[in-house]
């Protein structure tokens, strides 16, 4: 079964004088466990679909349901509520909270559900091991590469146990080596953990490694493929 | 709870952007405490100006003397009347004195003033009425002479030595008439006091009048003026009404209404200040809350409440308000106390304006816990109402355009 359904998604920007149709009519399901990558050049409507499916930015037309939820009604401090127990976020910048330390960082959304302390701690030290930062877990962002603040914002989406995590261009801003890097700790967790991972992209190398690939053009799904 | 810890574990993960909000909002509660410290002292030393040369800070009279100024509405200073006002707290002086109109003669010239009978010790501990004399020598008790203002002197051309002749109304319709050599000249520092009258010993004013025992006023000082209605409320449980209780306020109405006018016109200095505080304060919050736009539109994002997230940082606010204020307090109280025992002397030409106009060129600071307590209420409201600020920006943000950043 689905856990994200989405029929017929439009988000038109009426601000300048031409409407611009950002997303324009896609529809698209996604299964427990999937690896997905969504590629198109830049202003094709990745990140306006990404931030629909997360739950960040409202719908102009069509619906998302997530788990039996339509996520298109949902407003306020309940879409809130329903992005901290359901949706994981990595964004391109990293956006880790600058003044915590990585194991906060990881503790906070567990924290902002109301997990117990033991919970908490147990959890992050776990979690930024596996993404090979056992060693840092007290530092802070700014004491981070950029490779190793994305990999604490992974554990950090992973920590609430989200069901599927949504990573606008995660390594736009990483080199080479962080980037492989960094997939391989996704394509683990995806292997072992069956956890779903939703991520745009234009680097060709992060394509190969998806196992289905969606592509969008001007607000459109042009192909979908799975290997 | 949680949300207080949270503030807190963020204040002081930032300290820099902690130290400059808490040190703008900490120099608002120095300079507002300061401004208030000084307001307090400069009247403070208004009213001491007045009350110390002259009135002292309540006087106690016959019921009937204040509507009609007449030697016949004395008191009796029975035993142990002035050292049952002595005993109350905060009282530190209590004199008598016996006072009449006379005509006051010498030579060919004749003026119309007070004869003031004082006790010349006593009186000196009140007024220090002694350093006022600038020629000849102060009188001693049981003196038969008198000292003259300045002023009064001069009209009447008279000098050390000379005999001053009195015609006065005595008690019960007596009529005295008497002669007495000058002791010494005053010169006061205000101009009414100059040419109010002459000085005698309370024992020679007593025979003059034909008053024995007799007082127009007991003269009261008390160590602080925010205590006389304190002291008047135990001086009317003492004696009931069996006498009247003036208050510096009611002796001298003029500088009352100068201190309330003063005030009034104070009040729009203090708002100009309070604006500078509060804009001071604003921009630092604002600057804030600018930095960290990103770092919430992420907490929003990944399923943080915003009402929650203005709760931390209304606590964050506020906390760092508490700290300011205390810091503030810390900070001005020593260094109130040193103004206030170290009064700053002005120089040059304005010391010379201050004193021409019979004013001591000194800025005078008063340690009032009056003060500290309204401007940290005052600073806290500032506070509080700048609250909303970061209040309303979380509640308006929108969590992707914070999050491009
Ligand atoms: N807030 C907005 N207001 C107006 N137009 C927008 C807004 N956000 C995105 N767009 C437009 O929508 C289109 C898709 O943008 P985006 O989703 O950011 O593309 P991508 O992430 O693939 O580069 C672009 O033409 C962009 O200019
Ligand atoms: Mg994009």
């Amino acid at each position: 079964m689905a856990i994200i359904d989405v029929k017929n998604v439009k988000k038109i920007y009426n601000d300048s004088e031409v409407a611009v149709h950002a997303v324009n009519g896609i529809d698209l399901s996604f299964e427990q466990g999937e690896f997905a990558a969504i590629v198109g050049p830049s202003g094709s409507g990745k990140t306006t679909f990404l931030n629909m499916l997360g739950g960040l930015d409202n719908t102009t037309e069509g619906e998302i349901v997530i788990d039996g939820v339509n996520v298109s009604n949902l407003k306020g401090s309940k879409l809130i509520n329903f992005r901290l127990m359901n949706i994981g976020f990595v964004f391109q910048a990293y956006n880790l909270i600058p003044v915590l330390t990585a194991k906060e960082n990881v503790e906070f959304i567990m924290e902002l559900q109301g997990k117990s302390k033991t919970e908490r701690d147990k959890r992050a030290k776990e979690l930024l091991s596996a993404v090979g930062l056992g060693e840092r877990i007290n530092n802070r962002p700014n004491k981070l590469s950029g490779g190793q603040q994305q990999r604490v914002a992974v554990a950090r989406a992973l920590a609430p146990k989200p069901k599927f995590i949504l990573a606008d261009e995660p390594t736009a801003n990483l080199d080479s080596k962080s980037t492989e890097n960094l997939l391989d700790i996704m394509e683990k967790l995806n292997k072992e953990e069956n956890i779903t991972f939703i991520f745009s992209t234009h680097d060709s190398r992060v394509v190969n490694k998806a196992r289905r690939v969606i592509t969008v053009e001007d607000g459109k799904v042009i192909s979908d493929v799975r290997k | 709870m949680k949300d207080l810890k949270m503030a807190w574990r963020n204040l002081w993960r930032n300290k820099r952007r902690t130290l400059i909000t808490v040190m703008s909002i900490f120099f608002g509660v120095l300079l507002s405490i300061v401004m208030g410290s000084m307001q307090e002292g400069i009247y403070g030393s208004m009213i001491d100006n007045v009350v110390k040369t002259y009135s002292g800070h309540i006087q106690i009279q016959h019921p009937d003397y204040e509507e009609n100024k007449n030697i016949n509405n004395t008191i009796f200073e029975s035993d142990g009347l002035i050292d049952s006002v002595l005993s109350i707290d905060h009282v530190t002086a209590a004199v008598p004195r016996l006072k009449n109109f006379a005509l006051i003669s010498s030579g060919e010239k004749t003026r119309i003033g007070m004869a003031i009978g004082i006790s010349p010790a006593k009186e000196n501990n009140l007024t220090g009425l002694k350093k006022w004399v600038k020629e000849g020598s102060y009188l001693e008790n049981g003196d038969r002479g008198i000292l003259i203002a300045k002023n009064l002197a001069k009209h009447l051309q008279a000098e050390i030595g000379d005999t001053i002749i009195l015609i006065s109304q005595g008690y019960h319709g007596a009529n005295p008439a008497d002669l007495f050599p000058v002791r010494g000249i005053l010169d006061f520092p205000t101009p009414e006091l100059n040419s109010l009258g002459v000085y005698m010993d309370i024992e020679t004013a007593r025979q003059f009048f034909y008053a024995p025992k007799m007082m127009t006023e007991i003269a009261v000082l008390a160590d602080d003026y925010e205590e006389v209605p304190a002291i008047e409320r135990k001086l009317e449980e003492m004696f009931d009404s069996r006498y009247n209780y003036l208050s510096w306020q009611e002796l001298s109405p003029e500088l009352v209404q100068f201190i309330e006018s003063d005030k009034g016109s104070g009040v729009i200095m203090k708002a100009i200040l309070y604006l500078v505080i509060g804009f001071g304060i604003l921009g630092t919050i604002m600057m804030m809350m600018a930095e960290r736009r990103r770092e919430m539109g992420v907490m929003v994002a990944v399923g943080m409440q915003k009402i929650r997230l203005s709760k931390v940082i209304w606590f964050e606010t506020v906390l760092m308000g508490i700290i300011a204020v205390a810091l503030g307090f810390i900070i001005s109280i020593p260094l109130i106390a040193y103004l206030t025992a170290n009064p700053i002397p002005i120089t040059g030409e304005y010391g010379e304006a201050y004193a021409q106009f019979g004013m001591e060129p000194v800025i005078y600071f008063k340690m009032a816990f009056s003060v500290f307590y309204q401007q940290a209420l005052i600073v806290f409201a500032i506070i509080l109402a700048i609250s909303i600020y970061p209040y309303r920006v979380v509640r308006k943000l929108n969590t992707i355009e914070a999050i491009r950043g």
